[in-house]
């Protein structure tokens, strides 16, 4: 057992154990700690796979930008344990061995009809500069546009929380349904 | 050294926990973090495969999906904030205005 397989058994026993406490936990604000638990450890998993750049965009950008904004939502919004409904027990009932049983199909799959080839820790070179020539010669057009959706997202953003406007006293009363 | 079969293992048990998640959660925003998780999991495939198969395109394209992630969980919590202040509840039993 090499300590690289020893390294991705822990992180991934990391990843599922909190996937599993974010189903479990009913407060929203464990779920997101949890979320936040997994996603440190996928970021374990990318630098044993020798993408760097994407290990650290994952911490910085999931871990820390994505996951703030969830943890001031639920502040914000005050959210509190979640209810337990009549189909909320009846998805319970279906959903778990659901899911059971497609982590089984996936697992029984994967192995069945995949080769024993193994990746090489560290092999590719992930490093940011390669991935930012990429990213600027061969990519630059998907780049640009995603430039564009990141603008029409924070204007989105703005214009759906923000309040709706008050009517001036004086002003003519426009119905808002 | 690590199958290239057990990263898909992984990847596929922690989509599978998404979507369970987006199945039995009835809080807007737990479901919204079972979506993350879905793609999380994507991701990790990505990177698997670009490392199986020396094609750095693959770390490019999950740069990408964390840009579409982050825009889209931005205006995602902006609507669960607007659908909050007109329903002033975050249970989406209740939210069933489209339902017959």
């Amino acid at each position: 057992m090499s300590v690289h397989l020893i390294l991705f058994l822990a992180f991934g026993a990391v990843a599922v154990a909190g996937a599993i406490n974010l189903l479990a936990q009913t407060h929203p604000i464990n779920s997101a700690l949890s979320l936040i638990a997994v996603m440190a450890a996928l970021a374990g998993e990318y630098l044993l796979l020798g993408a760097e750049f994407v290990a650290a965009v994952q911490v910085i950008v999931y871990a820390g930008a994505i996951m703030v904004l969830f943890v001031f939502v639920i502040m914000l919004l005050n959210a509190g344990v979640e209810e337990r409904t009549k189909g909320s027990r009846v998805a319970i009932l279906f959903g778990v061995p659901g899911m059971l049983l497609g982590s089984l199909l996936v697992t029984w799959v994967v192995l069945r009809y995949s080769g024993t080839e193994a990746v090489p820790a560290g092999a590719l070179p992930g490093a940011p500069r390669t991935i930012g020539t990429l990213l600027f010669h061969e990519f630059l057009l998907p780049f640009e546009i995603t430039s564009i959706l990141i603008l029409v997202a924070i204007m989105g953003a703005v214009v759906l929380a923000s309040k709706p406007p008050t009517v001036a006293p004086g002003a003519p009363i426009r119905r808002v349904d | 050294m690590v199958p290239l079969s057990y990263y898909l293992v992984l990847s596929g048990v922690l989509f599978a926990c998404g979507v369970t998640g987006f199945l039995i959660k009835r809080n807007i925003i737990t479901i919204f973090m079972s979506i993350e998780l879905m793609l999380n999991g994507v991701n990790l495939s990505f990177v698997a495969f670009a490392a199986h198969w020396h094609a750095l395109a693959g770390q490019v394209f999950v740069f990408f999906v964390m840009v579409v992630a982050a825009a889209e969980s931005a205006v995602g919590l902006a609507i669960i904030i607007a659908v909050f202040r007109s329903r002033e509840t975050l249970n989406v039993d209740q939210v069933n205005l489209l339902k017959l």
